[in-house]
């Protein structure tokens, strides 16, 4: 029976569809019923969770980085500023083809191998729908090949912030450091609530040292967002509280002074107030600009810092280590007096070479005949070797060790600033430590003269030098010395720290040593007497100069060279000093690496610090010039009182 | 010459005034579907964001839409059905120039003209429920074992072309519209039962063959918690949107989810999402019951239509509608897997509001055409 041979039903057919068209409206009206009953269940029974969630949905919260706090010197010059900037943001949901795009957009603006690979780092601790910076301090001229360009990118953002600058560039690169992007070694310790939004942290000097008072505390925005977390409307505002503002206690004019001093040659200087510990002038020669590191320095800048012979990036005022020379005989001859192993009357023969008992090698003086019968003041004022030799031996090294780390030898000072090196003060226990070998009766000789294995710093030596210069009281040397709670706030000084007792038991020894060391500037047989240091000043100086054998910095390349550029060069020349010599404001310690004589080459650095710091000084006597003051035959003079 | 043109213009004058003053249009149908496209306009007003563009762009398919419909409703369903077979074929060919040389994003689904692209799929829509009335037509109903047979390959090529876009949404679409003619021809329950129970233990073998992306998106259908960022997000951005619209609705362009861009494809898709968030359930009902009006005036008209082609073809565009609102609402409510599949008439853009329009045209000129008139 086929279909085509009979006809069709129409009637049956017609019933049939009715009923079918019936049954399939009955399941239509059944299933939409469901629909309907879903959209109830969601709109009526779970409405208040929706609810809740569809808020939470469109309000984020956006985290706003505070300004970074300021840092003046200590009369308000500014030292490092935050100044607007643009940078490129990237929202990787929004880029399909990440190295394309990045390929395409390095054509129009120029990007570093580092930036893409910083960029990408970065990627991985954001989420998609988070933008990441790519390219941060962009030229007028990127910014406007971009805008042009703009369309082709989408997902690509100029974003404005605020970036670090360093007003005077190289001259405090050493001191407050910079700021640069934050890493991954930084992501691990940081508080991820106080660091949201922030791009830059303090690496190193003052920055990062008072990274935690510079930052300053996060606001945040309670923002109506897209899902592309474009904001559309801002719904409450809480405003970050910018970083504390910071007065350091190094005075611009007097580091500029001590900088321009060097003229270029590689040293170190650093000037504290012996009153208080306030670190008036550091300086390391040669530096370099700390604006270079902030938004990412360049392969081939930091190539040229890394390789430059001169060592730039150095911090030769608080990580250079050099043998002190002379410049401890103050410190020894004290140590002496105090411990009771001299009298300041009492002589030391100086015949031109000193002998161990019993032993044959000879340690020389710097006088070939000698300086024949020296007391305490005149073996500070002429530094004469054999003194101290004697005096050395007489102690023993684990006296002397004992007595000098009291002034800061072999140890952290304690200044605001990270990573400062601690030097070598040697003694037996070191050297069995260090190198697993005794200790020589030589090496304690050599000890008193400041050679051999002694290592200090410049920031140590100064310390050292103030501390003797306050009669012994100790003041931990700092940088910050007030600090400000924004632009409205007062200027709240440093609590200054608990006064220590002073590390001289008799300030007659006190006087003794001093009494060398202002013969070392004003008498005529003084090291120092003959560069003309003390000469037109109205202060009296106190000093004491150092040249200590130098270590070849490239193998043994000056070992035949005979001429005078390399005996101009051949020392560590030092120079200390402090000021007025009877009431001490200021002391000062001066290296250079390549130098003939402390007191020719070093001490002329110091003066140009103190005639920098006399002229900060208000009501201060005036200094007639180094050059044009005629020379006086009694330096130390009625002038020299206050 | 004169003569000739006064004749053309006469004639195309009075096609003019017959098409003007004696409209072949279903005034309930056709009074629904306006009440339709306006909540279609206002909605997708606000789902756009106020964007004024996007509405003169719907509002222009609407009325190609509308008059493609009047037009339609002038072909006589006699007419339709004798060109019914040819439109089924240059539909499927199309579909397989699309899938030799077809593009897309991701997927092959368009074919570009140069002048307008278009989704082949969609002529599928009709022509698939056509095509299978023309063939039942003049068989024997309920039909057999053989014709359930022919009618599932006419079915299948088509379905399976555009499954392989890979379009799997369209593919169900138009394989139901295909189907929900099988059913009004009365196929016998016990029919129904088995071939059911056969789809049932075929669906692991369909698992095989599916596209991992469409394997994804069955998978987060079932648990969108587990990726709320990914493939997840979508279901549950329109679920908070639904519910957080309640019973009365956050009001016209006060919805939060879709104007803040939360959800995905807010003006197309999920634009139902949108209406349910800013009108409330009350909303919802309302909207429901339109559909469930259309859908009961398009079985209606089917009822009453002369012929076995008319009738059949008449109810499955109808059953078909009500397919859209159901996969589309099931969707946006997280009853349902995501398929792409439009809400009809509220959805912006694409070819499926003009295609949609046109296919009640088909109802207009059938109920023009119905039993007990001429």
């Amino acid at each position: 029976m086929s279909p085509r041979g009979t006809l069709k039903d129409t009637h049956g057919e017609v019933t049939r569809f009715g009923v079918r068209a019936l049954t399939g409206f009955a399941l239509i009206v059944l299933a939409l019923t469901v629909l309907a009953g879903r959209f109830w269940f969601l709109q009526v029974m779970r409405h208040d969770e929706f609810s809740t969630r569809s808020l939470a949905n469109s309000v984020h919260l956006r985290h706003l980085p505070p300004p970074r706090g300021l840092i003046y010197d200590r009369n308000g010059v500014l030292l490092a500023d935050n100044v607007p900037a643009f940078r490129l943001d990237v929202v990787p949901e929004k880029i399909k083809h990440m190295d394309a795009m990045l390929s395409r957009l390095s054509e129009v603006v120029p990007l570093s191998d580092d930036d893409v690979a910083r960029f990408k780092q970065s990627l991985k601790a954001h989420r998609p729908f988070e933008s990441v910076p790519l390219k941060f301090h962009l030229s007028e001229e990127e910014m406007d090949r971009f805008a042009v360009n703009a369309w082709k990118f989408p997902g690509v953002d100029i974003a404005p912030y605020l970036t670090r600058n360093y007003p005077l560039g190289p001259q405090f690169a050493h001191v407050i450091g910079y700021v640069a992007r934050i890493d991954d070694k930084d992501l691990g310790h940081l508080d991820a609530d106080r660091y949201a939004g922030t791009t830059h942290i303090g690496k190193t000097g003052i920055e990062k040292y008072y990274e935690d008072r510079l930052h300053g505390t996060p606001g945040y925005e309670l923002v109506e967002v897209n899902a592309d977390q474009r904001p559309q409307r801002v719904l409450e505002r809480v405003a970050p509280k910018a970083g504390q503002n910071l007065y350091l206690s190094i005075d611009a004019r007097i580091q500029k002074a001590a900088i321009d001093a060097f003229a270029g040659r590689p040293g170190a200087a650093v000037a504290i107030d012996p009153r208080n510990g306030e670190v008036l002038a550091m300086v390391t020669v040669p530096s370099f600009d700390p604006n270079l590191f902030v938004n990412g320095i360049s392969q081939p800048d930091y190539s040229a810092l890394l390789h430059d012979p001169d060592k730039p990036l150095l911090n030769r005022a608080l990580r250079g280590g050099y043998p002190p020379g002379s410049t401890v005989k103050p410190f020894m001859g004290l140590a002496g007096l105090e411990l009771g192993f001299r009298k300041p009357s009492d002589t030391v023969l100086s015949t031109g070479t000193f002998y161990i008992p019993g032993q044959s090698r000879g340690y020389r003086d710097d006088q070939r005949y000698g300086a024949g019968t020296v007391n305490l003041v005149q073996a500070i004022t002429q530094s004469v070797n054999t003194y101290f030799y004697s005096l050395a031996l007489q102690m023993g090294m684990e006296r002397i060790d004992r007595y000098l780390s009291k002034f800061g030898f072999g140890g952290k000072t304690g200044i605001d600033l990270p990573a400062e090196s601690v030097g070598v003060l040697p003694s037996p226990e070191w050297k069995r430590k260090t190198w697993n070998k005794p200790w020589y009766a030589g090496e304690t000789v050599i000890a008193g003269i400041g050679q051999g294995y002694w290592v200090v710093t410049p920031m140590q030596l100064a310390y050292a030098v103030a501390m003797l210069a306050d009669g012994g009281v100790p003041h931990v040397p700092h940088l910050l010395r007030a600090t400000r709670d924004g632009l409205n706030a007062p200027v709240v000084p440093l609590a200054a720290p608990p006064e220590a007792p002073s590390a001289i038991k008799n300030p007659a020894d006190f006087e003794a040593v001093r009494e060398g060391m202002i013969g070392v500037v004003n008498d005529p047989r003084g090291t120092a007497y003959q560069a003309g240091i003390g000469r037109g000043f109205p202060y009296v100086i106190a000093g004491k100069t150092g040249t200590a054998e130098r270590f070849s910095r490239k193998g043994d390349e000056y070992i035949t060279t005979t001429d005078k550029a390399f005996l101009a060069a051949r020392h560590r020349a030092w120079f200390i000093c402090f000021t007025p010599a009877e009431q001490p404001r200021i002391a000062v310690a001066v290296v250079l690496e390549a130098g003939a004589w402390g007191g020719t080459d070093a001490a002329p650095i110091a003066r140009k610090i103190l005639d920098a710091w006399l002229a900060t000084q208000a009501n201060a006597p005036r200094a007639s010039t180094l050059t044009a003051s005629a020379p006086q035959d009694h330096p130390v003079s009625a002038e020299a009182a206050e | 010459m004169n003569a000739t043109i006064a004749s053309v213009r006469m004639r195309v004058l009075r096609f003019g005034a017959r098409f003007l003053h004696r409209p072949r249009i279903d005034l309930p149908l056709g009074v629904a579907l306006l009440v339709l496209a306006c909540v279609g306009l206002i909605t997708l007003y606000s789902a756009s964001d106020l964007d004024a563009g996007v509405i003169a762009g719907q509002a222009a398919r609407f009325l190609l839409g509308a008059l493609l419909m009047l037009a339609v409703s002038r072909i006589p369903p006699t007419l339709l059905r004798t060109w019914t077979p040819w439109f089924y074929a240059i539909s499927t060919f199309l579909l397989v120039v699309v899938a030799a040389l077809g593009e897309g994003r991701g997927a092959s689904r368009w074919l570009d003209l140069h002048v307008v692209r278009f989704q082949p799929s969609e002529f599928l829509k009709l022509s698939m429920p056509m095509m299978i009335a023309w063939y039942l037509h003049p068989r024997q109903l309920p039909p057999g074992w053989k014709d359930i047979f022919i009618v599932g390959v006419l079915i299948a090529i088509p379905s399976v072309l555009i499954a392989k876009e890979p379009d799997l949404g369209t593919a169900l679409l138009v394989a139901a519209s295909g189907i929900f003619v099988l059913f009004l021809s009365g196929i016998a329950w016990w029919r129904v039962g088995l071939m059911l129970g056969a789809l049932a233990g075929a669906a692991p073998v369909a698992w095989h063959f599916l596209h991992d992306y469409q394997r994804q998106r069955v998978l987060t259908f079932l648990h969108p918690e587990n990726d709320p960022l990914g493939n997840g997000w979508h279901i549950i951005q329109s679920m908070i949107a639904v519910g957080s619209g309640g019973v009365f609705g956050k009001g016209w362009h006060h919805g939060t989810q879709s104007r803040l861009e939360f959800l995905p494809e807010h003006t197309t898709d999920f634009i139902f999402a949108v209406f349910s968030e800013e009108f409330g359930l009350i909303g919802v009902l309302l909207l429901l019951a339109l559909y469930v009006f259309i859908v009961g005036r398009c079985l209606w008209i089917a009822a009453n239509a002369r012929d076995t082609y008319s009738r059949l073809l008449a109810g499955a565009i109808g059953m078909s509608f009500f397919v859209y609102v159901m996969v589309n609402g099931g969707m946006i409510t997280g009853l349902l897997p995501v398929v792409g599949v439009p809400l009809p008439m509220i959805s912006y853009g694409g070819t499926s509001a003009v295609t949609l329009l046109a296919g009640f045209g088909v109802l207009m000129s059938i109920h023009a055409h119905r039993k007990w008139v001429s």
